[in-house]
């Protein structure tokens, strides 16, 4: 089997795939980092958002073996130990969930358009930015609420997502 | 997905020769309309070739009055170029409301004009436009690339590099989405050119991208929506389905042309 390899939360790993391994399935199955969820599996819930090079990207939609030589964050990337990120503490501040299986996509999204877009979000460019990713219970609400502090306080906490990508 | 054997491109010249050798290949760019292909088993190619690590086939460049973009640019790239965005904001434009962020953080404007999707975006704009789509053979105007329902001209061992658009006078684009899938229920480009005008439609032709010649005379009067009134496309041989019927797309190719009119004018 051909080996890939790339560099997961500033770890570097290596391993031995089948090419058909998604992106999503190396992370979960290969490294057991099973916070990226497979929601629909057809590129459309988001669910399984990681940063790849500092960029949002759907890993159920992107075969291991294409990101060779990456830099990839999942969402177990973002915490600085036991010390959330400023986005984590947002969305668990604002209660920017329900069941919280798309909340690993959510955060990862929030993080890449306050990367994008800045600290000051307006309500209506965050709910057109999350036109990719989507949350079964329909809790946008607080997300929305969620997202738009956390991109002040990511501003606040100052270098936090640069220390996280 | 069914099995495939991966094979990573480092260039150009390797690529059209995996292309030429291997059984069944399929190039993989962006992979946003290949791999969901693949994994509901659509597809099952025998070998992919991968176009990812190739290097300095991303670029975009504003060469004479010309915007060459290289074919494995992304959609994010696209949209947010300083270059598309000052030559021809229409484009960066278009290239904005194609799927969704993370969709266009990794798909290509090479494949998805490769692809040739009745419902994608970027054909609407290379017709509209005059584009012309360079290969690793030859350079084939985007009126005969184009041939029908995910059908082009390119032959089995050729590959986009670059695609070229002509800057025009005034240009722009109306999408009208499909609300499910982010794709063009019907999505309109107008352009006055210096030579011509152009309005090319993506997501209602029965066999993709097309062009209204009698929208595109009466706009030759004057380049405003006001010259539309009246006019209508015939449903006759438009795409229906279980989104939208015929008549129903023909009635919004002229909504969605007037309103591309208007943001031309911006």
């Amino acid at each position: 089997m051909p080996t890939v390899s790339m560099t997961v939360n500033g770890k570097l790993v290596k391993a031995d795939v089948d090419p058909r391994t998604l992106l999503v399935q190396f992370f979960r199955e290969n490294l057991r980092l099973t916070g990226t969820h497979v929601g629909c599996d057809t590129s459309q819930c988001g669910a399984c958002v990681v940063h790849v090079n500092g960029k949002a990207v759907k890993s159920c939609t992107a075969l291991a073996l294409g990101f060779d030589g990456a830099e990839i964050t999942t969402i177990e990337g973002l915490a600085n130990g036991t010390q959330l990120h400023p986005m984590q503490e947002a969305f668990r501040e604002h209660h920017g969930l329900q069941c919280g299986f798309c909340t690993p996509g959510m955060i990862m999204t929030a993080v890449d358009i306050v990367n994008r877009k800045g600290n000051n979000l307006e309500e209506h460019t965050i709910r057109e930015e999350l036109e990719g990713n989507i949350c079964r219970c329909t809790g946008y609400h607080n997300i929305v609420k969620a997202i738009g502090a956390g991109a002040k306080n990511m501003g606040k906490a100052g270098g936090a997502t640069q220390a996280a990508e | 997905m069914y099995a495939f054997t991966y094979n990573r491109a480092s260039g150009l010249r390797q690529a059209t020769n995996l292309l030429g050798s291997l059984d069944d290949p399929k190039l993989l760019a962006g992979g946003q309309t290949l791999l969901p292909t693949m994994k509901q088993r659509l597809a099952s190619p025998a070998n992919i070739v991968d176009l990812n690590m190739i290097e300095g086939i991303a670029d975009i460049e504003l060469k004479g009055r010309s915007v060459v973009i290289g074919a494995m640019a992304r959609h994010a790239e696209v949209a947010n170029s300083p270059i598309v965005q000052q030559n021809i904001p229409a484009l960066a434009y278009l290239a904005g409301l194609i799927g969704d962020p993370a969709v266009r953080h990794r798909g290509t404007i090479g494949g998805s004009v490769a692809n040739n999707d009745p419902n994608a975006d970027y054909p609407a704009a290379c017709l509209g436009l005059g584009a012309t789509i360079i290969t690793t053979k030859r350079k084939i105007a985007a009126d005969e690339f184009f041939k029908g329902l995910f059908e082009t001209a390119l032959e089995g061992d050729e590959i986009i590099t670059k695609i070229s658009f002509p800057v025009a006078k005034k240009a722009g684009y109306y999408k009208f989405r499909n609300q499910a899938s982010r794709f063009a229920l019907v999505g309109v480009f107008v352009a006055k050119r210096p030579s011509e005008i152009r309005v090319a439609v993506t997501g209602a032709g029965g066999s993709g991208v097309f062009r209204v010649t009698s929208f595109e005379e009466a706009l030759k009067k004057r380049f405003s929506p006001k010259s539309l009134d009246g006019l209508t496309v015939p449903a006759n041989g438009l795409a229906g389905d279980i989104h939208g019927s015929a008549e129903y797309r023909a009635h919004l190719i002229g909504v969605c042309a007037k309103r591309a009119l208007e943001a031309a004018d911006k």
